[in-house]
């Protein structure tokens, strides 16, 4: 029996028949990364021992205590701390660091009875596009193993779409959640801003950073962001508001939905294939009864100069705890306490994120705070007054989630602006901090694309609706990469 | 446009704790350079009577009780440290 293909509820149901124990899942789970990781290099840290343990013992707990996630195998990428098991977040600065607690993402995991099996790569501190800034390894897309998996979150889109694993968390400050599912050919939510606590999230970027849910259909998806929402006191820029039942929201009906489609999202460097694919996916969603309209974010194209403005500084700061003091890679060159701190940092840290951090820096020193870091907190809200005019009028907003298809490993990598241009439709969201999803919606030469849909504050159900409706009108989420093939598990 | 030399670049490494080489520094403020003019484009919008965003959600300070709790057992916060000794972080000699 193969369960790659398997959702969470047929899963759920081979659990309940007994023709499946947790243990077999978790084994089978298990045989499966080791016979498609050495292609795909999705993870880090494995949690073998451990995982095969609980779910021994969790086959032991009776079917009416079970919710719909017990029992079932899942990756966590590895910015996000794990008790006992290393975490990384891909940079030589936190190799072999065991945190001492788990992120409150991943006590939700455990309380939901998911069957953590590892940790996943990402670009170092969730800084990159193409997973090719891991200190550790080049994850490659399950689609062509010559081209990247997107990123930073590229080992948790990479491992969902090989079928390793029918679940993910990724991490999503300027697209890293939704990039990397398009091109993985896989499903990636970004929620609201504080709709999941940051608690345990190393952090990047605080004002923009938010833990998501990455799955092969909307249903898991959904599924997911029910069990790791909610208020945190540990985290204070968590929302406190009501988490309601996001898989209630699939009601398939759209009738009369108002979908805005901006037209800067359909600019010069945004690939015909792209556009294509998403004008048919507005006439599937006006066959099933919404309705659609061009619509201008007028300040789109400032959203990346104002976003790496932003995101750099708060990285700087962020990134100033790392010293070698108390955890951590320690230099071993250091006749002085400066030479301790700059030398741990400079041999610990990887290229773009010295680039950022120095980016960071610069925009914060004297004489270029007001140029620099306080215009783009201007700009920022700028752009969040072109989402709210925006949802005034119309429920959710669509159109590509990346401007083309995943590039060659090593193609741009010595280019950070051409790099950066890839989140430049995914950007203004984190900038105004709605919620927005990436579902398949077609291929260019055999690697996928992402339609993004994008809703209101605190409205994942009607972008949950939007999506899981175009779903279940189209086949994209069915096809199959090329490492399925001949795969035993 | 803005020009950034290898001295600044040097200066804001110096300020952000990393040490590097003046090929290193040639390398990045070229790059830098190229990135810092593509965020001029910021300077074509008026934004004199616009007001900053730094949080997206209206957010006031968050006051918690004002009770102790328990912190992490000491010697569990030591685990991550490459040496200690008596419950403290040893580092390496610095002063003469």
């Amino acid at each position: 029996m193969k369960l790659a293909d398997k959702t969470a509820s047929e899963l759920q149901e081979l659990l309940h028949s007994k023709e499946l124990t947790i243990a077999e899942l978790t084994e089978a789970t298990f045989k499966r990364i080791q016979e498609l990781d050495p292609k795909v290099d999705a993870f880090l840290a494995l949690n073998e021992e451990q995982a095969t343990k609980q779910a021994t013992e969790m086959d032991q707990t009776d079917a009416t205590e079970r919710g719909p996630l017990f029992g079932l195998p899942i990756g966590v990428k590895d910015n996000i701390v794990t008790e006992g098991l290393e975490t990384t977040a891909s940079s030589l600065i936190l190799k072999g660091f065991n945190p001492i607690y788990n992120a409150t993402v991943v006590d939700k995991l455990r309380e939901a009875g998911m069957v953590i099996v590892g940790k996943l790569n990402m670009d170092e501190f969730a800084m990159g596009s193409s997973n090719e800034n891991s200190y550790y390894k080049n994850t490659k897309n399950p689609w062509n193993l010559e081209t990247v998996p997107g990123g930073s979150s590229g080992g948790s889109a990479a491992a969902v779409a090989a079928g390793e694993v029918p679940f993910s968390l990724g991490s999503d400050t300027g697209g890293s959640i939704r990039q990397p599912a398009a091109f993985c050919g896989v499903v990636g939510m970004k929620p609201t801003y504080g709709r999941v606590s940051r608690f345990g999230l190393i952090a990047y970027a605080s004002s923009f950073d938010q833990i998501g849910p990455i799955t092969r259909t909307v249903k898991d998806n959904a599924l997911l962001l029910n069990a790791i929402s909610g208020h945190d006191e540990k985290d204070s820029t968590s929302a406190n508001v009501e988490v309601p039942d996001f898989t209630a929201a699939l009601t398939g009906d759209i009738n009369g939905l108002r979908i805005g489609v901006p037209k800067e999202y359909f600019a010069e460097g945004v690939s015909e294939a792209s556009k294509q694919a998403v004008k048919d996916a507005l006439k599937v969603l006006e066959e099933k009864g919404a309705t659609w309209e061009e619509i201008s974010l007028p300040h789109s194209k400032y959203a990346l100069s104002t976003y790496y403005i932003l995101a750099s500084s708060e990285a700087s700061s962020n990134l100033s705890r790392f010293d070698g003091i108390r955890y951590g890679y320690r230099t071993e060159k250091a006749g002085s306490l400066l030479e301790f701190y700059m030398n741990t940092r400079s041999e610990g840290f990887g290229d773009e994120v010295k680039r950022r951090i120095m980016l960071g820096t610069y925009a914060l020193s004297s004489g270029y705070y007001d140029a620099y870091y306080k215009k783009a907190q201007k700009v920022r809200t700028l752009i969040k007054q072109d989402f709210d005019k925006a949802f005034e009028n119309f429920d959710v907003i669509v159109g590509p989630t990346t401007p083309t298809p995943a590039f060659k490993i090593g193609e741009i990598i010595d280019d950070p602006l051409t790099m950066y241009a890839n989140d430049i439709l995914t950007i203004p969201v984190n900038l105004a901090g709605v919620p927005a999803i990436s579902v398949p919606c077609g291929f260019d030469n055999g690697l996928p694309l992402g339609l993004q849909i994008i809703g209101n504050y605190f409205d994942e159900e009607t972008v949950y609706r939007v999506a899981d409706a175009f779903e279940q009108a189209t086949e994209f989420h069915k096809e199959t990469p090329q490492t399925w093939e001949g795969a035993a598990q | 446009m803005a020009k950034i030399t290898k001295e600044e670049v040097i200066e804001v490494a110096h300020l952000a704790r990393l040490a590097i080489t003046d090929e290193e520094a040639v390398h990045f403020a070229d790059q830098l350079e190229a990135i810092t003019n593509a965020m001029e484009l910021l300077n074509e919008l008026d934004t004199e009577n616009v007001e900053p965003t730094t949080h997206v959600l209206p957010l006031v300070n968050v006051m918690r009780e004002d009770k102790s709790i328990e912190g992490l057992p000491r010697e569990m916060v030591m685990k991550n440290v490459k040496e200690h000794e008596g419950g403290q972080v040893r580092v390496p000699t610095i002063l003469d």
